[in-house]
C-alpha cells in the first residue's frame, strides 16, 4: 500500500504546531496502524529527519497508552480497537490519512502526537481506589457474596484502559465516560460502598477543576471507546453524584 | 465551596433536566389549550379566560415559567461556552457524524433558533397581553363586547410569512426536543432496560408537539381566508 500522511508534528507544549505532509510506501495490508508508523519513522531517521513522537507500550490492547485520531475518529475507523489493533486493511491504497492527537485544553499536546494525560491521574488520585487493608491479613473477596449482575456491571467498568479516546471524541471534551466507569466498577461492589459518596463528589470536582467540559449525551465517547463502555454508566454515576450531594450524612 | 448541584457539572446538567422537563410539560399543556380553538370557540374563549386572569397562574406559574425559561437558557449558554473553551485547538478531521447524530450536537443552534421564534411569539402575544392587563389594568377578556382571545390568536394567522416563520419554528422544536426529551432522563440518571421506550416516547413528542402547533396555524390561516 501507499500512503500520504498528514501528521501533526509540534516541536513542544508551548511550540505552535502544523500538519506535515509524509509519504510511505510498500505497506502490507496486515500491517497493525503503529508498525506503518514505525516504517515511516525508520524512513524520516534514514532521511535525517527528527522521527514522529507518539504514544504506545502493550500493543495489544490493554495498556492504554496508544491515542491517534485518525481520519477524524479516535482509535480510527475500526470500532472497539485502540490504535494498536488498527490494522492496514481498514485503509485504501493511495488514500490521505490524517493522524492527530487528542485535542483538550484538559490534556495538552507534549510533543508530536503525545499529549498530556496526567488529568486523569489526579482524577484517580481523589477517589479512585478503596482504602483496603493489604498488610497480609486482607479478606478472601469471594468471602463476600456479590450479586452475578453487580458484579458483571463492575467489571464491565473496570474495563476502562484510560486511554482518553472517550474525551478526545466528544464534542465537548468531556470525561465523563472515564470518571463514570472509574466510580461505577467501585459503586457496584460492596467494597466500595464505604468510600462512595465521598468519591464521586471528589472524582466530578476534579474532573470540573481539570478543565474538561460538560456531558450533552451526543453518546458519541460510546460508540469511540474501544472498551465499548456504555453511557449507562454516565447515567449511573449522575445518580451516584445526586444521591451523595443529596444526602444529609457525611 | 464544596462541589454541588450548582457548581458542577453533573449538577448543572441535572438542572437543565429539570428545566427542560418543566418546559416540556408546559409545551404539552399549551398545545393542549390551543387544540380547543380548532373546534370551540368558547371553550378556548372561557379556557384562555381562566388562564390569563386566575392569580395562582399569573402570579405563581407565569413567573416560574418565565424564571424557567431564563434559566434553561442562559443554563446552556454558560454549559456551551465551557465545552467551546475545553477544546481550545480544534481537530483538522473530524468524522463526528460517524459517532452522533446532528441533533445532539447542535442543541444550541436549534435552540437559539426556538428564542429568536420566541422573541417574534412574545411580540404578537405575550407584550399585547401584558399591556391590556397590567398597563391598561383591563382584565375583563372582552372585547367589542365577547372574549377577544380567539379573535385574537385567528387574526394572527392571517398573514402567511407569520405562518411561514411559525412553522419553521416548530420544527426547530421538534429537532430540539429529540434529542432533549430522551436527553433530560440521561441526566437525572435513568438509563435502563425501559430507556429504548423512553426514546420511542421522546421521538414521539417531539413530533406530536411540532406538528400540532403547525396544524393549529394552518388551521387558522386557512379558515381566514
Amino acid at each position: 500500500m501507499d500512503l500520504t500522511l498528514k501528521v501533526w508534528r509540534q516541536k513542544n507544549r508551548n511550540a505552535q504546531g502544523a500538519l506535515e505532509k509524509y509519504n510511505v510506501s510498500g505497506i502490507s495490508e496486515n500491517a497493525s496502524f503503529l508498525e506503518m508508523l514505525d516504517v515511516m519513522n525508520e524512513q524520516l531517521i534514514n532521511e535525517g529527519t527528527e522521527p514522529v513522537a507518539f504514544d504506545h507500550d502493550c500493543r495489544e490492547g490493554i495498556c492504554g497508552s496508544c491515542s491517534l485520531y485518525i481520519n477524524g475518529e479516535a482509535h480510527g475507523p475500526a470500532k472497539n480497537v485502540t490504535t494498536c489493533q488498527l490494522h492496514m486493511r481498514m485503509f485504501k491504497d493511495g488514500e490521505t490519512i490524517y493522524i492527530e492527537p487528542w485535542r483538550s485544553a484538559a490534556m495538552p499536546v507534549i510533543k508530536d502526537l503525545i499529549v498530556d494525560r496526567s488529568s486523569f491521574d489526579r482524577i484517580q488520585q481523589s477517589g479512585g481506589f478503596v482504602s483496603v487493608n493489604t498488610s497480609g491479613n486482607t479478606q478472601d473477596a469471594n468471602a463476600l457474596p456479590i450479586p452475578k449482575m453487580n458484579a458483571d456491571k463492575a467489571f464491565d467498568a473496570a474495563a476502562c484502559i484510560g486511554c482518553g479516546a472517550c474525551v478526545a471524541t466528544c464534542k465537548n471534551s468531556s470525561a465523563m465516560l472515564f470518571v463514570a466507569a472509574k466510580v461505577s466498577q467501585f459503586a457496584y461492589l460492596p467494597q466500595g460502598q464505604v468510600e462512595a459518596k465521598q468519591r464521586v463528589k471528589n472524582m466530578v470536582q476534579q474532573m470540573d477543576n481539570e478543565g474538561f467540559g460538560n456531558c450533552t449525551n451526543t453518546g458519541a465517547c460510546e460508540i469511540e471507546c474501544p472498551k465499548s463502555i456504555s453511557i449507562e454508566y454516565i447515567a449511573k454515576m449522575n445518580r451516584e453524584f445526586l444521591a451523595a450531594t443529596f444526602s444529609t450524612s457525611e | 465551596m464544596s462541589h454541588g448541584i450548582s457548581n458542577s457539572s453533573v449538577g448543572r446538567k441535572f438542572l437543565m433536566a429539570l428545566s427542560g422537563f418543566f418546559l416540556m410539560f408546559f409545551l404539552a399543556q399549551h398545545l393542549a389549550i390551543n387544540s380547543l380553538s380548532l373546534f370551540s370557540k368558547d371553550l378556548f374563549n372561557e379556557v384562555s379566560h381562566f388562564m390569563g386572569t386566575n392569580p395562582l397562574i399569573q402570579f405563581v406559574l407565569q413567573p416560574i415559567l418565565i424564571f424557567g425559561v431564563v434559566f434553561h437558557l442562559l443554563m446552556g449558554m454558560y454549559l456551551d461556552s465551557q465545552n467551546k473553551s475545553a477544546r481550545p485547538i480544534k481537530y483538522a478531521v473530524d468524522n463526528a457524524s460517524e459517532n452522533s447524530n446532528w441533533l445532539s450536537r447542535n442543541m444550541l443552534i436549534t435552540g437559539v433558533m426556538i428564542l429568536l421564534f420566541m422573541l417574534l411569539h412574545f411580540y404578537d402575544f405575550w407584550i399585547p397581553e401584558i399591556t391590556t392587563k397590567f398597563i391598561n389594568g383591563d382584565w375583563s377578556g372582552i372585547h367589542n363586547g365577547e372574549f377577544r382571545y380567539w379573535e385574537e390568536l385567528h387574526h394572527k394567522f392571517h398573514n402567511l410569512v407569520r405562518v411561514i416563520i411559525y412553522c419553521i419554528a416548530f420544527i426547530s422544536l421538534g429537532l430540539h426536543l429529540a434529542h432533549g426529551f430522551q436527553s433530560s432522563f440521561q441526566s437525572v440518571g435513568f438509563n435502563n432496560k425501559h430507556s429504548s421506550t423512553i426514546k420511542k416516547l421522546a421521538n414521539l413528542y417531539a413530533v406530536i408537539i411540532p406538528l400540532g402547533f403547525i396544524f393549529i396555524a394552518l388551521f387558522h390561516y386557512f379558515t381566514s381566508l
